[in-house]
């Protein structure tokens, strides 16, 4: 199958696939691409979103497809969406407790990577990761690409309940839960932050493309920070890049 | 103002959804039954309204204004009296409105003239449970309710009977639908599916035939998942996804229920019949229903003295 590809998503969306498989440089790619339409919308197209691996074009109307989909051709033409700078963005550094009882299973994590619990706290706290996407639940992201050695199988079971704020660990990803939730994936760090904030300004704060890194601290430093943040951050920093 | 006196569990303020949000992971959402809310505006004009799963919904008007109960069948009573379903009826202040699902269908809608007022949230005024906006509505809850511009009182020509005892699903091939080899799409359009005990707003799981597994590919790259598309779970089991699924999603997903068939499958209550049949994009197209027709609202003279008796506000039947 040869990528990029469109096909239609129901009678009123198109969806343009990268690739997959999670590549990091198609995940730049749909970042890219869909930073592009938003700024300046072809015709006929009502809403774009994008995932790990494709854009969603939503039509306004369902009758446009051929003409929508003709000039999403002639986009994806245009470069390479996979390369060069990415769209403008924010870096967050997200207050975290890494390991212990906010990150019970970065001993598991930490020897299925070869490294010691200490060292895996350090690797994470220093990975580079972007937003890849947001979705399952509102502004939940995904954090990414990890190093190949964090290329962990989900769990055979699942872990009954993690707490809001949890940071959990699978497939070279993370994830950050905003509530209470059931998971396969194991649970390494905990971080004030809530993904999704109605009584924020901005509800989901993040965006794809955004980067982000674990701020590591005591865990009742991240805890305070929260506590005394006014924007509803997790006492995130934020800054624009690009 | 609409006081909640009963309500069942799945209560909630619905409208159109809250679309433009599918970046930020949150699914438009939106009425289960989407064409009980063109039926809804045909007759009451625009607006959210309430959306109740099979269980009885009491209401109290604290106003006069004007009522329609629509979709899944009920027995809806005024005081006591019968009221028709699918049909604008202008009830006075105080007026208690109870409304009692046959069990035929699933979803039963009560509309008001201005719509209910509840806050907007991301640009919608409805619940969305999963994403926890909003929520369910319980005994004594009060709601307010917009203004409306007035209109001649209406019933349907054509209500939602059409729609609630299950049938064919038409489905469009998607994304995926080629990761299923042809028997198994051959089988899926053979099969006679019914609607699973199991099912809410986030979707309803299909029995009778499962085993649906695509080729090859056992771990999918998480996609965009879109309500009405048909997922497959790990065993192969189809579920039609509701408004309030999930924007992203790992199980294959075999096609589409066409927008024109989604109410059909969200107002089929278990056990009803199920089909899927693949149809091309210009059958989907043309599938598209005009809007809801109305017709004068004349009504029968032996029905007046009861409801009269019960002070309903005055030049209210057979306005021009």
């Amino acid at each position: 199958m040869g990528f990029p590809r469109i096909d239609p998503l129901g009678l009123d969306a198109l969806l343009v696939r990268f690739s997959d498989r999670l590549e990091d440089r198609a995940n730049r790619a749909c970042v890219a691409f869909r930073a592009a339409l938003e700024d300046a919308p072809p015709g006929g197209v009502a809403e774009t979103a994008p995932s790990l691996g494709s854009v969603l074009v939503r039509l306004s109307d369902p009758a446009a497809a051929e003409a929508v989909e003709a000039a999403l051709r002639e986009r994806l033409a245009a470069r390479d969406w996979g390369g060069g700078d990415p769209p403008p963005r924010r870096l967050w550094r997200l207050p975290c407790a890494i390991g212990g009882a906010d990150g019970p299973q970065l001993g598991e994590v930490a020897r299925a990577a070869g490294l010691d619990e200490r060292a895996a706290a350090d690797a994470l706290a220093a990975a580079p990761m972007r937003v890849l996407a947001l979705g399952f639940a509102p502004g939940m992201p995904y954090l990414g690409i990890l190093p190949p050695e964090w290329d962990l199988p989900r769990q055979t079971g699942l872990t009954p309940e993690v707490e809001p704020g949890a940071l959990v660990l699978a497939v070279r990803q993370m994830v950050l839960f905003g509530t209470r939730a059931p998971t396969g994936w194991r649970q390494v760090a905990r971080t004030g932050f809530r993904p999704f904030d109605l009584d924020r300004e901005a509800p989901v704060a993040l965006a794809a493309g955004d980067e982000v890194r674990l701020w590591a601290m005591p865990p009742d430093e991240v805890d305070a920070r929260a506590a005394e943040d006014a924007r509803r951050l997790g006492g995130a920093e934020v800054e624009a890049v690009g | 103002m609409i006081e909640i006196l009963a309500s069942g569990p799945l209560t909630t303020v619905q409208d159109r959804g809250r679309p433009g949000h599918l970046a930020r992971g949150l699914a438009a959402g939106g009425a289960a039954d989407l064409r009980a809310l063109d039926e809804a505006e045909a007759l009451v004009g625009p607006g959210a309204v309430i959306e109740s799963a099979p269980a009885p919904l009491t209401v109290r008007l604290h106003a006069g204004m004007r009522v329609a109960v629509l979709g899944a069948p009920a027995a809806v009573t005024v005081e006591g009296r019968a009221l028709a379903m699918e049909a604008a009826h202008d009830l006075p202040d105080g007026a208690e409105v109870q409304v009692r699902p046959t069990g035929r269908g699933a979803w039963t809608y009560l509309a008001v003239a201005g719509g209910i007022a509840a806050p907007e949230v991301m640009g919608g005024r409805g619940a969305h449970l999963i994403a926890g906006i909003g929520r369910a509505l319980n005994a004594g809850d009060r709601l307010e309710v917009g203004t409306a511009a007035p209109r001649p009182a209406a019933r349907l020509a054509e209500g939602a009977a059409g729609r609630l005892g299950g049938g064919e699903l038409r489905l469009l091939p998607g994304p995926q639908t080629g990761l299923f080899p042809r028997e198994a799409r051959a089988r899926l359009e053979a099969t006679p599916f019914v609607r699973d005990a199991r099912g809410n707003r986030q979707g309803i799981k299909l029995s009778g035939g499962d085993g649906f597994a695509t080729e090859g590919q056992l771990t999918l790259l998480s996609d965009f998942v879109r309500a009405g598309d048909v997922q497959m779970t790990g065993a192969g089991e189809p579920y039609v996804l509701g408004p309030e699924c999930q924007t992203t999603g790992g199980y294959p997903r075999i096609g589409t229920v066409i927008p024109a068939d989604l109410p059909r499958a969200m107002q089929a209550a278990p056990g009803a019949p199920l089909r899927l049949r693949f149809v091309t994009r210009a059958e989907a197209l043309a599938a598209t229903p005009p809007p809801p027709r109305t017709e004068p609202l004349v009504r029968d003279p032996r029905d007046m003295p009861d409801l009269l008796g019960y002070q309903l506000i005055d030049g209210v039947w057979g306005e021009p």
